[in-house]
């Protein structure tokens, strides 16, 4: 009896840290505006529920108990250390004003704030997102420096770093002045789509957390467009990412093999996600104010057309991709162009596109050399085709999509 | 929060203090910045300081302190002066920063005062 006790407080104690740690987190910190204070103290009363609550029993409002518990942490501190806290007073106040909420949910929402701290222009860009996945998203520097390919000891001091300069410096928890709201929207933006992204690249997530990283980017870019309407961007990554989720059940075969999207079936497509991308990214085209998200958004936008007409205008896609590259050149955009313009203009056509690009610059870059196969094979030029096959599936991440090149390779 | 804004500027902005023509503009506008700072009640203190070549470094090695002419750090733009400045947060301060004349021809580095050290050091 006591085991199952123990069993189903321990579970608990693992929901509410996987469902509100960003939310507690963002609550604390938004306070004392010390964003590792708010961390350590709240694993203290997540470990202390591990102990009082087989005994006591699980408490009616959990997120309230281990606030309180975070806040008394942090109280003790700023005495123990016997400096002047301005925080204590904040602290106590804190209390009262939680003590009187008793249904978790009307708990005040500050993750938007924390978001906004995170990619701060006084902290380095480089670490925006990885400070995002781990404060709001609550990923440990393990998984973020697997999602991100970086050592998670390079990772773990460079967070110690900004959250040092956040404590230090007090960085303000609010959501920004209309007027400075555009030069620092570009990076919360960029932060929730490279989130996005390490959800959507590892299909196959081992950690339940990254898979869960998708819906929370765009949960996150939802909260953002709620609160900053009026930007076309916003919408725009919204719009961007319902169309890559929406067709996230098509991405694999029942039998977990991968499927390109020219071959998805459109009727594993989840449509009233697509509608929502499609109005969210009319609202945009309304504001008249173009930019990276929304030609993006765009290109999808045209693939999800193929749902009603059964066909892919590349003419299309090719001049969003033009588009693309004059207002946010990347790579993978100049890879994805050419792979557009060699659906329009002919598989040489393609290839000329990807010879423009600095050699340097995609010798690792698996998509690159899984779209020059792709090419080779089509103009017959077998050899050379396969090495650019053996090359892509040597830079694959997903067996599914290794298993998909090695069979295109010996087709 | 204590702010310090150190203001950086090169030799040609340091000339512009003393040269006839473009003085007035150059005092122009830090005074019409001093006198905002001084209006918003947020103004602490601070010093314009002299110009570089009038700087002396000192440092004790081999026993002895080694007496250098010139600014510790040989680069083009100079340490000019320091404003303190008593703010909510560092967002209040970049704000004050980029207000600075020194922000559009030099530059302004913005570091929070330490009073944990100060602490330790006075008590």
């Amino acid at each position: 009896m006591k085991g199952r006790t123990d069993e189903q407080a321990h579970r608990a104690v693992e929901a509410v840290a996987r469902e509100s740690y960003g939310r507690l987190v963002a609550l604390l910190a938004t306070r004392t505006r010390d964003v590792a204070g708010a961390e350590d103290s709240l694993g203290d009363a997540l470990l202390a529920a591990l102990t009082t609550w087989p005994r006591d029993g699980i408490p009616k409002n959990p997120q309230a108990w281990l606030l309180t518990a975070a806040r008394n942490r942090l109280t003790d501190h700023a005495r123990h250390q016997q400096v002047h806290d301005h925080n204590v007073p904040i602290l106590q106040l804190m209390t009262r004003e939680f003590d009187e909420i008793a249904d978790p949910d009307a708990l005040p929402d500050e993750r938007l704030k924390l978001l906004f701290v995170c990619a701060h222009p006084a902290i380095d860009p480089q670490i925006h997102t990885p400070l995002m996945l781990q404060t709001v998203l609550g990923l440990d520097a393990v998984a973020i420096g697997r999602a991100m390919l970086v050592a998670p000891k390079t990772i773990g001091q460079r967070l110690v770093r900004a959250k040092a300069k956040i404590r230090k410096t007090q960085i303000a928890f609010e959501i920004p002045s209309p007027d400075q709201i555009p030069q620092r929207l570009e990076a919360v933006l960029n932060a929730i789509y490279a989130a996005y992204g390490n959800s959507w690249e590892d299909a196959t997530a081992a950690d339940p957390r990254i898979a869960e990283l998708g819906q929370e980017a765009i949960w996150l870019a939802r909260v953002l467009r709620a609160q900053i309407p009026e930007d076309p961007e916003v919408r725009g990554l919204v719009a961007l990412m319902l169309y890559c989720e929406a067709r996230r059940p098509a991405r694999r075969s029942a039998d977990g093999r991968f499927v390109p999207l020219s071959e998805q079936d459109a009727n594993d497509w989840l449509m009233p996600m697509i509608d929502e991308a499609e109005s969210e990214l009319a609202a945009a085209a309304q504001m008249q104010r173009q930019g990276r998200f929304q030609i993006e958004a765009a290109i999808q936008s045209v693939h999800a057309e193929r749902a009603h007409t059964g066909r892919t205008e590349w003419t299309a896609i090719a001049a969003f991709y033009d588009q693309l590259m004059q207002v946010a050149p990347s790579i993978g955009g100049a890879v994805a162009r050419a792979a557009a313009y060699a659906e329009v203009r002919g598989p040489e056509a393609g290839l000329a596109l990807l010879d423009q690009i600095d050699p340097q610059a995609v010798i690792f870059y698996q998509p690159n050399w899984a779209v020059r196969a792709h090419l080779l094979q089509q103009l017959d030029r077998t050899q050379e085709a396969a090495r650019a096959f053996d090359r892509a599936i040597g830079l694959s991440e997903d067996d599914a999509v290794r298993a998909f090149l090695t069979e295109q390779r010996d087709h | 929060m204590l702010y310090a804004l150190l203001i950086y500027e090169n030799q040609a902005d340091f000339a512009r203090r003393t040269a006839s023509v473009e003085t007035d503009e150059y005092v122009g506008a830090w005074r019409k910045y001093y006198q905002a700072m001084v209006e918003a009640g947020i103004y602490v203190g601070g010093h314009p300081l002299d110009v570089p070549e009038t700087a002396t470094t000192v440092r004790f090695s081999d026993n002895k302190s080694q007496i250098q002419d010139g600014p510790y750090a040989n680069t083009k733009e100079q340490l000019g002066g320091f404003t303190l400045l008593e703010l909510p947060s560092l967002d209040a301060a970049l704000e004050w920063a980029a207000r600075c004349p020194a922000a559009s021809y030099g530059a302004v580095e913005v570091r929070p005062v330490t009073f944990e050290m100060e602490r330790r050091i006075t008590d």
